[in-house]
């Protein structure tokens, strides 16, 4: 039975009234704006995301947005910007999204490796390549999401980002999404990364926030990546106001014999929905989805997958770990999907949480869907509180209580993070993660179950 | 010095008592060993010396060189110079040994308002102790206790106890799940350790770790008393005797 | 080893999709006009002679019914049910409403002793040790043919009658419980049941009492466009104990049959209650024509404070299952579990699972939950297990596996494990996995047979949920989870 919703709140009525006024300024030659049209057209007939619909259960876009902000119409590139930009130490080729809008003058183009190219989204769109429209287009399974739609729909700018065959990265590629803050707006973005056979490397997003207006961000970043490539992705999304709502997309499609690794740190943000969609392309290959989400105060983290086996021979591996304190939300909504004919299927599927006080509350659903006989596949799920014994014994050695339970806690993120094979980012993800928690240790925050 | 007066402990959520006005005095210098049959309630003093949360101490009172340990939080005991050697050490995936090392004995130092070690000599320290236990620096590497076979996790319990010069030195059961190797690998430990300034009691149910890490007391426990106290002889008269004359089955 | 060979031969014994229970007993029957009216609800109240209070009752249920949709969120698919088209009374009409065993008809003694079910007391006695004995409720189509050993649990003051009897001899017992625990409108089955309900078991233990033999229930469906519609309320009292089991089967026939029980417990402070099923309906052909559709609502309410329900079921029968046997763990301290052994062989669908809902404090809860999917059916595990904010304390353990035996089967896990209070400790574990080659390697090399092998391991697998059982109903259990497999190796 299809859930028929007519739109009816405030935020629904104003994005149509959006989609009406920015369509005819919103990038894209006739393709695009077929494209932008089939997804609002979709999104009119569903409306906002709410908590009736199963993908969408624990986090009610419906209820969290009740008014939708004006769309960002540009990058404001304010001092603070820039100074933000000036003190994010970690190195490569640094490409530069403000408010949505990619920003040549502040990201390092003359760094450009051979083999790899960048252009901006909005350009890519005026007359797109036939394999980037079918790529916008998405993938089968996130085709019903809404909140996937609406950034289809809206979408105004982004980078492209091609790797031609065989091309190693020597450095990593930096995206930086930093929201302006002065004003409450809302942000479309869509990034693209073509990374052909062979190729290796790290792309890095980082999702920030330096004014104090809170922002209602919808971001996606497609992957295509070729046979043999093996591609890691980090995600840190952080420094954001409580209020900010942020939904992000991660597509992929993997060659095959190939590895693709994406990893997300979600700590200090309001509340974020990250939904990643992957398919495998080809045989042989490894996919890993892991994070961990810090998260308190009245915050909320949903992580929501679907892994689609449709070949044989795959394995996949997710790992989440959540930390939730004050009235903090966590949730895991993981779907593993092997399909018939993909037999020798190997996947593997966790979610962790503890609770550090009551308040604090995790929903966890792991499913598996298989229809191959052949296959190895496992899921677990744990929700508990540190552990009494282990605090225990790290006390009777000396450590004062907040100390003990910063080291378990570390410990417990830990098995996720270590899974960063870039060395730096690898390091720069702990130090977040030390630095929330050493926000904690000095609050003398301690877990009260 | 330890000393314990009337110590009456029950289980913090339940209503059944485990100790019952526990009286018990270990001296500088002195070695004390606690026989008793399995209940009598060993492990119980052990925790409840050391401050684990789940027990109420209903009545008495437990004085460490004269003061009283009860309100303080286990960290504070460990730092005051109470160790445990646990009979189950606990795994802690993720916690690299060293890491753990370091900042135990930092964090007893910093609140005996000592400077925090250098690394050099930190490793160095740690280094010589392992040496002398036979502990490989592989196992240094790994995670805390996880995937540590019995004779390792005990031997790790040791090296702590080296590093971090407790005064007082309770090991629970520390002799099971050992073969006879390891048990004399770990009492030489225990042994290098004993000079006149530390006191140890040593929990267990078998004579045999007496062999090993000779006692100057042994006090025997039943039903959560001490309801005799001897010389080393008197392990051997249990050894052979059984506990059936303290009113319990061994 | 003894059990194994036994289900081996028995394998042997049969053809393939051989459904041993399939055959129909001719008999007259009364039978209301096709279709659902209030009419028709009012003529099975009638024909039961039911208080007013009771007819009301339904009638209500009917009213809400109708402003109903069927659910759709399960993972099953059947052509849609003309609700219409089926008969909701079907009675023998030779000695009905017997007094005794001598005014039962004949053919369906006969009936149930071809199932395996002796309804004679003198012939259950012969060789039974005292503690051994099953009291039964045997129910055909929509009436309750006789009760068993009503005289020496009634001296225990155990009652165990049909639900029909218990409306007219208990009143004041069904109306303080019915509905308490599986409110009317509660899914559109559940609703439908409350409207037509035509028999079942009713069972009260009174304080302090453990029930002095097992008791148990037999469903039959025998005739053709029939739905059935039982309705099942136990309840023990403080510090009371039971065990009851609940059996089913129905003929072969071509068309679809729907079954939409409502099972309700209550235990109160202390008590427990043990209820298994071994749920045996016809599944259809190998072609998936025909088969029983199991639209079942079972929940249990620990009531009171250290109270303790525990579900097992084995699961062979039906084309389509829809069933969730669940727990609100209500009273401080109380006890939900789940045992489950779902196999599923042709064209069979399974959407089956638990739900353990934890509102009181320190309450513990258990799932062990086992799929064995063959031939071309699907199988689905969807449970929930939830903690209240109160509900300090909580602790679920769950264990769902699934074997898959042959390419053309799904088998699916759908948990939701939701903590809102953080004192819980919620552990779940799922796998999904074919019998290993190396296992079957192993066991072949030491001299058993394919069809062998599988069933041992199979029976390994499915062990922890068997040990659940009362020890003859295990055995037959495992009887009936090869013959389900029967076919579907090699």
């Amino acid at each position: 039975m299809a859930i028929v919703t007519p739109l009816k709140t405030a935020a629904e009525q104003q994005l149509v009234q959006q989609y009406a006024d920015s369509k005819a300024e919103l990038p894209g030659g006739p393709a695009v704006r077929k494209l932008r049209e089939d997804a609002f057209a979709g999104f009119e007939s569903k409306g906002l995301p709410h908590r009736r619909l199963e993908s969408w259960r624990y986090t009610d876009l419906r209820t969290l947005l009740r008014e939708a902000r004006p769309l960002a119409g540009g990058a404001a590139v304010t001092a603070a910007v820039k100074a933000r930009l000036d003190a994010l130490k970690l190195d490569g080729l640094r490409l530069v999204l403000v408010d949505g809008v990619f920003a040549p003058e502040l990201s390092t183009l003359d760094a450009i490796p051979e083999g790899v190219s960048v252009q901006s989204l909005a350009e890519a769109l005026v007359s797109p390549r036939e394999d980037l429209t079918r790529i916008l287009a998405g993938p089968s399974v996130g085709h019903d999401d809404m909140g996937l739609a609406l950034n289809t729909a809206l979408m105004r700018d982004g980078v492209f980002i091609e790797i031609a065959d065989g091309i190693e990265l020597e450095q990593r590629i930096v995206i930086v999404s930093l929201a302006s803050g002065e004003e409450e707006r809302a942000v479309f973005h869509r990034s693209v990364v073509l990374a052909g056979k062979s190729t290796k490397g790290t792309i890095v997003e980082i999702s920030e926030a330096v004014g104090n207006a809170a922002q209602q961000i919808n971001g996606a970043i497609v992957f295509e990546t070729g046979d043999e490539s093996e591609i890691q992705h980090v995600r840190i999304v952080t420094c954001q106001q409580a209020a900010t709502v942020e939904v992000q997309s991660l597509l992929a499609t993997v060659g095959a014999h190939a590895k693709f690794d994406s990893f997300a740190l979600i700590c200090n943000a309001g509340t974020v929905r990250q939904q990643h969609f992957v398919r495998y392309a080809g045989e042989h290959t490894e996919i890993g989805l892991r994070g961990v989400n810090l998260i308190n105060k009245a915050q909320h983290s949903d992580v929501t997958l679907i892994v689609d086996h449709e070949v044989p021979n795959g394995t996949s591996r997710e790992l989440f770990k959540t930390i939730a304190g004050g009235e903090a939300t966590g949730v895991f909504q993981g779907k593993v999907i092997v399909r018939k004919y993909a037999q020798k299927t190997d996947g593997g599927m966790r979610s962790n949480a503890l609770l550090l006080n009551d308040g604090a509350s995790m929903y966890n659903k792991p499913e598996l869907e298989i229809f191959a006989d052949d296959v190895v596949c496992g899921h677990g799920a744990t929700v508990a509180q540190i552990d009494g014994d282990q605090l225990f014994y790290l006390m009777a050695r000396g450590l004062p209580r907040p100390q003990a339970e910063a080291l378990v806690l570390q410990a417990f993120a830990g098995e996720a993070v270590e899974f960063i094979t870039d060395g730096d980012v690898r390091d720069l993800v702990i130090g977040e993660v030390e630095s929330w928690l050493k926000a904690r240790e000095a609050a003398s925050e301690v877990s009260t179950v | 010095m330890l000393e314990i007066r009337n110590l009456v402990v029950k289980i913090a959520d339940e209503d059944k008592q485990i100790l019952n006005g526990l009286n018990l005095t270990v001296n500088d210098g002195e070695v004390a060993a606690i026989m008793g049959p399995n209940g009598s309630g060993k492990s119980t003093l052990s925790y409840v010396i050391a401050g684990k949360e789940d027990y109420e101490v209903l009545d008495g009172e437990i004085l460490l060189n004269g003061e009283n340990v009860l309100e303080m939080e286990a960290d504070a005991r460990a730092a005051a110079g109470i160790f445990l050697a646990f009979q189950y050490p606990l795994e802690i995936p993720g916690v690299a040994t060293m890491t753990f090392l370091k900042a135990a004995m930092n964090a007893q130092r910093k609140a005996r308002g000592q400077d925090e070690l250098l690394t050099p000599d930190f490793i160095k320290q740690v280094n010589a102790a392992a040496d002398k236990l036979g502990i490989a620096k592989d196992m240094l590497r790994r995670p805390l206790n996880v995937g540590f076979s019995g004779g390792e996790k005990k031997r790790m319990e040791i090296l702590q106890m080296a590093l971090l010069s407790p005064s007082m030195c309770i090991l629970d059961e520390t002799d099971s799940g050992l073969d006879i190797d390891a048990l004399r690998i770990v009492a030489e430990g225990v042994n290098a350790l004993r000079d006149k300034s530390r006191g140890f009691l040593v929990i267990t149910h078998y004579q045999r770790l007496l062999d090993h890490i000779v006692p100057d007391t042994v006090h025997v426990m039943s039903k959560g008393k001490i309801v005799k106290t001897g010389g080393k002889e008197l392990a051997l008269e249990l050894e052979k005797s059984g506990y059936a004359a303290y009113g319990e089955a061994a | 080893m003894a059990a194994v060979q036994e289900t081996i031969d028995q394998v042997k014994s049969i053809d393939v999709t051989e459904y041993k229970y399939g055959f129909v007993t001719e008999l007259e029957v009364d039978k209301p006009a096709k279709g659902l009216t209030e009419d028709t609800v009012r003529y099975i109240s009638a024909r039961k002679n039911e208080p007013e209070w009771m007819l009301e009752w339904r009638l209500d249920a009917f009213r809400r019914w109708k402003t109903m949709t069927e659910p759709t969120w399960s993972r099953v698919n059947y052509p849609p049910i003309d609700y219409q088209a089926l008969y909701y009374y079907a009675a023998p009409k030779k000695g009905a409403s017997p007094k005794s065993l001598d005014e039962v008809d004949p053919a369906i003694l006969e009936t149930y002793k071809k199932l395996g079910i002796p309804l004679r007391e003198q012939e259950i006695l012969a060789g039974v040790a005292p503690e051994n004995r099953v009291a039964v409720d045997a129910v055909f189509d929509s009436v309750s043919v006789v009760t068993t050993f009503k005289k020496e649990l009634a001296q225990a003051g155990v009652i165990f009658c049909s639900i029909s009897e218990a409306i007219q001899e208990h009143p004041e017992l069904v109306r303080k419980y019915l509905a308490t625990v599986v409110p009317v409108t509660d899914n559109y089955f559940a609703t439908l049941n409350s409207a037509v309900f035509t028999d079942g078991s009713f069972v009260y233990i009174p304080k302090g009492v453990r029930c002095p033999m097992e008791l148990s229930t037999y469903f039959r469906i025998n005739e053709q466009n029939t739905g059935q519609f039982e309705r099942t309320l136990i309840i023990a009292d403080e510090g009371a104990y039971v065990s009851y089991l609940e059996g089913c089967t129905a003929p072969k026939r071509d068309e679809n049959q729907l079954h939409a029980a409502v099972v309700e417990l209550i235990a109160l402070d202390d008590a427990e209650i043990k209820y298994s099923t071994v749920q045996n309906w016809f599944p259809g052909d190998a072609e998936g024509k025909g088969g029983i559709y199991n639209f079942v609502t079972k929940r249990g309410d620990c009531r009171g404070k250290n109270s303790k329900i525990s579900w097992t079921q084995v699961e062979t029968g039906s084309a389509i299952t829809w069933k969730y046997p669940s727990c609100i763990l209500r009273g401080d301290g109380s006890r939900g579990e789940f045992y489950s052994i779902a196999v599923s062989n042709g064209m069979q669908q399974v959407d089956s699972g638990t739900k353990m809902l934890h509102l009181g404090k320190n309450t513990t809860s258990k799932i062990i939950a086992k799929g064995i999917a063959a031939g071309k059916s699907d199988s689905t595990y969807r449970g929930i297990v939830s903690a209240h904010r109160k509900a300090t304390g909580a602790r679920n353990f769950t264990n769902c596996d699934s074997l898959l035996i042959g390419d053309q089967c799904g088998a699916h896990t759908i948990p939701y494990i939701e903590a809102k209070t953080a004192t819980a400790i919620f552990e779940h574990e799922a796998t999904t996995s074919k019998i290993g080659e190396d296992q079957m390697f192993y066991c072949q090399q030491r001299g058993l047979s394919e069809e062998e092998a599988v069933a041992l391991i199979v029976n390994g697998f499915v062990k922890e949920v068997l040990q659940q059982l009362p020890m003859e109903f295990a055995v037959e259990a495992q009887k009936l989870i090869t013959i389900s497999l029967e076919g579907s190796v090699g």
